[in-house]
């Protein structure tokens, strides 16, 4: 196993979670999308902190930046509950008041 | 001597916005009349003062303050100039206006008290004018009481404006003359961009040194003439004043004296040395005005109503004075306007007078009237002599002075209209004087002798028409600083001695002429008028001048409207409804873009990122 493997599986993450960002229609599906993606792109750096010697600073940056998504889908999710309450949906293509 | 000077401004100026300013003032009527006479009494006061003063201390004095300072050209200053021109012309105005308006009170004694008011404070405001106009030093301040007297003139003509033909007259009046102060503001301006300066001592340094010439000052001065046309109402923009009878009368007799009409004659005896440095303009100046005069007299000949009849002497006296500027006699134009404001100051007086006993002004709906009223009557005949001329009548002086100096230009045509416009005017006053107050006609109604306050002021009118003609020498030695007369006296040589004769002959002929047409009936003028009758048509319709406006107003003016209206609907709003209209199209494409959808905007953000990423790997 080795740096090019593990960021194969990355880039592999990532663009799964790109394609359910922009395929899927549930905003719930969108934000699982999302942290996949996110554990995508916390893979490629703790890969890379590995493959130079297991640099501790790409696993704090890792645990940072999981404790802040979090917290971000906390947010998200109250945000997708309110949306849901004033214009009862949360399917993206009924959210569509910034057409031109 | 300047505090006198502000005096004479201010007085009628405050009453004027006491007036104005506080309607129970106006209300009161003779309250207002009260405190206008009151006001132009002051003014009076301070002119004749100014005189006496000026008579010993021959300086001209200027008093000005910065107007607008500006870094590179000269800055603007509003001021006062008192010299021998403006004082005397001061005197007129106040005056006259004095006269008329203490006049006015009893001829405007059947007006409702607040239109009683009104009447008074536009009469202020109209004095307030002029005396801002001749006590003007630059020219810049010329052209805004130029303004306000026109605009005061408009509202005094248009006095009674529920009566259509007086809102139409007074409109027209304003009108025309705005039509000739287009000019006036373009010479303005032309004669601020060549010599940099408003002043009129400025302008006239300008020219002495060179600086100021060419066609630039041509052009100038013409402008000015153009202005001065307008409302010294001469040929072709003189159709405004016959309309203007429709204003009371003594509005009429103001406007005919001392403040409207004189304005632009007082102009182009103000600015003589650029017109001395324009001899193509003055040989204009010196040609319209003495066609006018011939003009103007021709049209009274077969006029019936008493007023138009002295609007058109007026016309035709203007033309002198125009003609004598542009002859380069200035004294002689100045001593004309001085004596013309009284005697026809008076005329007018005394047409009112006829007007308030009878209810008309048609003069053969008149006749008689001698036994009636008398004193109206021998104002009248005190009047028309020296309208015609007859010494030693004020009227005689004046006019022998333009005589002479026109003379002195050689131009056959301007000398053949002047003297025959003598003659001309000796019939048509004596016509006009023997019908309404001889012939054999009775008068309708019950005529009576109007009351002291107008006959009095008349007196004092008719005593300066009589001895206005002997302080000649006094006015040309006032003068003499401001105009300078040295160039009469070198060529007075030329001037056959019999001038003078000539002049009264002629007018003796006239008066003679109307005595035997309408007083002893020696000679038949309706054979006359009948033989004659296309001509008397012409005249009439006053030589199809209005009509000729009307016609241009219509076919020329109005097309040329409507073309610029359909250039401005089609051509200028068309290019800005193509360019909104194109806007508009572009955004409907380009709005699309915007779905609305989140993913589609992130899609367009991924594919900027690829490209980008693309960009990155390929340099």
């Amino acid at each position: 196993m080795t740096l090019p493997h593990l960021l194969q599986v990355a880039f592999a993450l990532i663009s799964i979670g790109l394609f359910g960002l922009l395929a899927r229609r549930h905003v719930i599906a969108v934000l699982l999308s999302i942290e996949l993606m996110f554990n995508g792109v916390n893979l490629a750096i703790l890969s890379v902190a590995w493959a130079y010697g297991g640099e501790p600073r790409g696993a704090v940056l890792v645990l940072f930046g999981i404790a802040i998504t979090v917290a971000e889908v906390a947010v998200g999710l109250a945000l997708f509950l309110l949306a849901r309450r004033v214009r009862g949906t949360v399917v993206l293509d009924d959210l569509s008041t910034l057409s031109g | 001597m300047m505090q006198w000077a502000l005096l004479a401004i201010g007085a009628p100026f405050t009453a004027f916005a006491l007036i104005g300013a506080f309607p129970w003032i106006r209300r009161t009527g003779k309250g207002a009349a009260g405190l206008s006479i009151a006001a132009i009494s002051l003014s009076l006061v301070s002119a004749l003062f100014l005189l006496t003063r000026y008579l010993q201390h021959p300086e001209p004095q200027t008093l000005s303050y910065v107007f607008a300072p500006f870094s590179t050209v000269s800055p603007i200053t509003f001021g006062i100039l008192v010299d021998g021109l403006a004082v005397a012309m001061l005197v007129v105005v106040t005056v006259v206006a004095w006269v008329v308006q203490v006049y006015s009170l009893g001829y405007m004694s059947e007006e409702s008290p607040s239109s009683l008011g009104r009447y008074y404070a536009y009469h202020s405001l109209f004095v307030t004018s002029m005396i801002g106009l001749v006590l003007s030093h630059n020219l810049l301040q010329t052209y805004v009481f130029w303004e306000l007297v026109g605009a005061c003139s408009y509202l005094l003509i248009g006095f009674w404006f529920y009566k259509p033909e007086a809102a139409r007259a007074a409109l027209k009046a304003f009108w025309v003359t705005r039509l000739g102060d287009v000019g006036f503001a373009i010479g303005v301006v032309l004669l601020w961009a060549a010599a940099g300066t408003f002043t009129f001592e400025g302008l006239f340094s300008a020219v002495e040194h060179g600086t100021l010439g060419g066609q630039l000052l041509t052009l100038g001065v013409l402008g000015l003439f153009v202005g001065a046309m307008g409302k010294s109402a001469q040929f072709p923009l003189h159709i405004w004043l016959p309309d203007a009878m429709e204003g009371p009368t003594p509005v009429s007799a103001l406007i005919h004296a001392a403040t409207m009409v004189a304005a632009g004659v007082f102009l182009m005896i103000r600015i003589h040395p650029l017109l001395a440095a324009t001899p193509e303009v003055a040989f204009w100046v010196l040609q319209i005005g003495a066609f006018t005069a011939f003009l103007a007299a021709t049209m009274a000949l077969v006029e019936r109503d008493v007023k138009r009849i002295l609007a058109f002497s007026t016309i035709s006296q203007l033309g002198y004075m125009m003609a004598a500027a542009g002859a380069g006699a200035h004294v002689a134009a100045f001593f004309h306007l001085f004596t013309h404001a009284f005697f026809k100051a008076l005329l007018f007086l005394a047409a009112g007078s006829l007007i308030h006993a009878m209810h008309t002004n048609d003069i053969f709906r008149m006749g008689n009237l001698w036994k009636h009223m008398r004193w109206t009557g021998l104002y009248f005949l005190v009047g028309g002599l020296a309208l015609s001329g007859v010494p030693p009548t004020a009227g005689f002086f004046s006019k022998d002075e333009i005589l002479v100096g026109v003379w002195q230009t050689g131009e056959p045509l301007a000398i053949f209209f002047l003297f025959a416009t003598v003659f001309l005017t000796a019939f048509y006053m004596f016509r006009a004087f023997f019908v309404v107050f001889f012939g054999d006609r009775e008068a309708e109604g019950h005529p009576h002798e109007s009351p002291g306050v107008m006959v009095g002021p008349m007196g004092i009118l008719a005593i300066l028409a009589l001895v206005a003609g002997f302080f000649g020498h006094g006015l040309e030695g006032l003068l003499s600083h401001t105009l300078g007369v040295s160039e009469a006296a070198g060529e007075t040589a030329h001037v056959p001695g019999s001038l003078p004769w000539i002049g009264s002959l002629l007018g003796l002929a006239g008066i003679a002429l109307a005595y035997l047409g309408y007083q002893a009936r020696t000679l038949d003028t309706r054979a006359v008028y009948t033989r004659f009758h296309p001509v008397a048509t012409v005249l009439e319709r006053r030589y199809f001048v209005d009509d000729l406006f009307l016609a241009l107003y219509r076919y020329v003016y109005n097309l040329l409207s409507d073309f610029l209206g359909w250039f401005d609907r089609y051509v200028v709003d068309g290019v800005v409804n193509f360019l909104t209209w194109g806007t508009w199209q572009v955004a409907r494409a380009v709005r699309t873009v915007q779905s609305g959808q989140v993913q589609d905007t992130l899609y367009a953000v991924v594919l900027g990122f690829l490209f980008l990423a693309y960009l990155a790997m390929r340099f």
